[in-house]
Formats: C-alpha cells, structure tokens, sequence
C-alpha cells in the first residue's frame, strides 16, 4: 500500500463485518433503510445531504460514491455543487459563529 | 484523414458469465413473439454521440438496399404478428429510402417508430447538405412515434454526450415537433424522449426523471413530450472504448453484474423482436448487432431476411453475451426504457 486512501478500498466496505459481524450487519441495515429507499425525503435529497457530509468530513471514498449516487438518483452538477456549498457555509458559520465566544471572553478579560 | 476512427466490432469473451449466471439462477429466456422489426437502415448520421453503440458518424456509408427494404416491407406485409417497426440507424431519416419506407409500412397498417436525433432537422445531410425541416410535417402526416434521444433536461450533460450545440438544437427541433402536435395533449402524435447516463452509472429511476424532464422543459422553454425511456448504456464499441482508455471498464461491468435483477432479464426486448442490420443480417437486437453475433435458428444457421421464416426465428436460441448485463441491471433497459 503506497497511500492511506485506495479507491479500490471503497469495495472492501463490506469487510468491516471482520470481527465484528452482527454489529456490521445492524450498521448496514440501518444505513440501506436510511439511504437506499424513498422515504420523507427522496433517494435524491438523501444523496446530496450525503454528499455535503461526505465534503464536511473530507471522505474521499464517500465523495466518489456519493457523486456517482446523485448521478444515479438524477441529480446535477447545479444541485451537486450547492449542496457541497451548503456544507462549506455551514463550516464557516460554525467557526465564525464561535467568535461570539471569543468576543464574550475577551469582553471579561479588557478592562 | 477522417476525424472519426470507426471502430471495428470487438468480440467480448465471456469474463463476467451472463449465460452462465442465467443457468444458475434457473432463468430460461426463449423469444416469446416477434411483435416488432427494428431495422438499421444507415449508420450514416450527422451527429458522433460519445457512447454510441453504432459507431455512427457522418463518415459512415453502410445502408440497407433497395433490395433490403422491400424484403423487410414483404416480411412485415406477410407476417401480421409483427404489429411494429422499429426504423434506426445512424440518423435513419439520411437513407434516400426512408419516405418510402415509412409511408409503405404505415400503409400496411403497422405502427411505425422513429429513432429521430431531432437536430438533423436543422442539420440536413452531412454529405449533401440535404435540407430534413420538411421532417415534422411528413412523421405527423404519417402519424409515426418518434423517439428522440436527449440525455438530459440541460446543456451540460446534453452536449457532453452528443457534441457542442445539440441540447441548444434539439430545444428548437422539439419546439417544431411540437408546433405541428407532437407530445401534445389529444393529438395521438407521440414524442417520447431518451435518457441515457452520460458515464458508467446506471439511469436513475424512470417515473422520477420524467417528471423532472416535465416540468423542466415546460417551464424553461415551454415544451412537451409523452414519456421518457431511460435505457443503460452498453459496455460495447464507442462506449466501451472510453470505458478502456478511462479504467473504468471492470468497476462499470461489476456495477452492471452487481445490479442484476431477474425481473428485468425476463422482460429483456430480443424476447419479442429481431433487429435487421443494413446487409439485410438479422440479429437478437442492436447490440448484437454492432457486435456481429448473428441470430440462428435451432440449428445454428444464420437468419437473414431474403430467407426468412416466421416458425425457425421465433424458435431460435437467443444470443447473449455479458453486454446483456446492461439490459438486466436494476430497472432493466430496452429500447422502450425500464422494464420493470
């Protein structure tokens, strides 16, 4: 192995039930039943959140699988890209809404 | 030197095993009627699509016969159990006997469909320079089903596929479809569109592209249609080589093996129709084909029209090899869209 991301690793997905089997088999289940069907939200909407998530949590392998499941699910690259904005926006709020912390403590530490 | 390199048909081995997964499932797929004639009647065509099975392109000559055309006429006349025809190519409108074709088959009472790529009405002839805007009038005067690729409902994907300024193209060839009644609302002229992915992915689900497609291209340039087919591409010819030069072609096959659906397979379309090629050569279907694996009767003799018998087609053993994975793969996919 020449680098810690193998795109060839993504098929070994399933071998996570190594050791661990019924654990695996409940965490696959769950993830087909969230993610694999039509429900309150479309296989659609479900594979541009999971999209976004997989930008917000730098997962080389989820962004290669969710860009082919929007794809799948008739998505574009317009919606594709908002959706991978939506998750940058959201980082930046995140820290800069942190800033009211740093503000609150700096208000108690200046004289 | 041409631009287009036209590919010589590569005969697939056998690695993913389509038979061999069909005997082990139990699956048995006999013809169950021959209800349509698809025929290829040029492979000439104005466009060069990059996943093209046919390797189609405005270099190419191929074209059925005078000859052929009457023997498919005669076939159809003689034959009342095949109820369609299936005219495609190339851009079949290029053959100098496709009028014809079109006015005597109706004239015999079939249902005649037209695989149309709607912009060679504004394109014409690549080699004459033919004008095709007489196109909607004569499909609408002939009452034909015309079938128009168009992969998705925007220029992206669009022109990524079939080349630089068809999606601009085909929104004004739809908009002269539609002026003279097709896809509209009680007019019986039918305009059903095709989406195919634009890559080794599968198509997503049918009922929701079409609605997407609706409501698209009504609100953004006041057009319409009747029904979307979504057909997978095949891993063969044009396809196939992108898929080579590109690495995908094994993570594409797995894909379309790990998306085998039994029901889809028992609705594949070579069980109710053969597909003639432009020499007159009868296959299972297109793809077969481009891949030049001739249909046989029961006693491995080649079909051809100029010697066709009804009984010894209908009781042939079909042809597959493991591009049949792309009609069995998740919603299935024939030349009418999903077929589950």
């Amino acid at each position: 192995m020449s680098n810690y991301y193998e795109s060839e690793d993504l098929k070994k997905f399933g071998d996570i039930g190594q050791h661990a089997k019924a654990l695996a088999d409940d965490f696959f289940k769950y993830y087909g039943n969230v993610t694999g069907t039509d429900g309150a939200l479309s296989k659609r909407e479900k594979a541009l959140i999971a999209l976004a998530v997989s930008h917000a949590q730098k997962c080389p392998y989820c962004i290669d699988a969710y860009t082919t499941q929007c794809l799948e699910t008739g998505a574009n690259p317009e919606q594709m890209m908002e959706a991978v904005h939506v998750a940058a926006v959201m980082q930046a709020g995140i820290t800069l809404v942190h800033s009211v912390q740093m503000q609150n403590h700096l208000k108690k530490l200046v004289l | 030197m041409s631009a287009v390199l036209q590919i010589k048909a590569i005969k697939e081995k056998s690695k993913y095993g389509f038979e061999e997964l069909l005997r082990a499932r139990g699956i048995d797929l006999p013809p169950l009627s021959i209800e349509t004639l698809q025929v290829n009647i040029t492979k000439l065509c104005n466009q060069v699509c990059r996943h093209c099975h046919v390797d189609a392109s405005p270099q190419r000559r191929e074209m059925l016969s005078p000859e052929g055309v009457a023997k498919c006429l005669e076939l159809l006349e003689k034959h009342p159990q095949i109820t369609k025809l299936d005219i495609t190519g190339g851009a079949p409108e290029l053959h100098p006997g496709f009028d014809a074709f079109v006015e005597r088959a109706v004239a015999l009472g079939k249902h005649v469909m037209v695989r149309h790529n709607l912009t060679v009405q504004l394109d014409g002839h690549p080699q004459s320079g033919e004008s095709k805007a007489y196109l909607p009038k004569f499909f609408a005067k002939n009452r034909v089903e015309v079938i128009s690729s168009l992969p998705y409902h925007q220029e992206y994907f669009t022109d990524a596929q079939r080349g630089s300024g068809v999606f601009r193209k085909s929104m004004e060839a739809m908009r002269r479809l539609n002026k003279v009644g097709y896809g509209v609302e009680g007019s019986g002229l039918l305009l059903n569109l095709v989406y195919n992915p634009v890559g080794p992915y599968l198509p997503a689900a049918q009922a929701g592209l079409e609605a997407d497609y609706k409501r698209e291209l009504r609100a953004r340039f006041g057009l319409v249609f009747n029904s979307l087919f979504t057909i997978t591409n095949m891993p063969i010819n044009r396809f196939k080589l992108h898929l080579d030069k590109s690495g995908q072609f094994e993570a594409y096959m797995e894909k379309l093996l790990a998306a085998f659906n039994p029901a889809a397979a028992a609705g594949v379309m070579c069980r109710s129709l053969i597909s003639v090629g432009h020499d007159g050569r009868i296959y299972d279907c297109d793809f077969n084909q481009m891949l030049e694996m001739d249909a046989v009767d029961a006693k491995r003799k080649k079909l051809t029209i100029f010697d066709f018998d009804f009984g010894r087609a209908l009781e042939r053993p079909i042809q597959f090899g493991d591009h049949c994975f792309g009609c069995t793969a998740g919603a299935g996919s024939s030349c009418g869209g999903a077929t589950v």
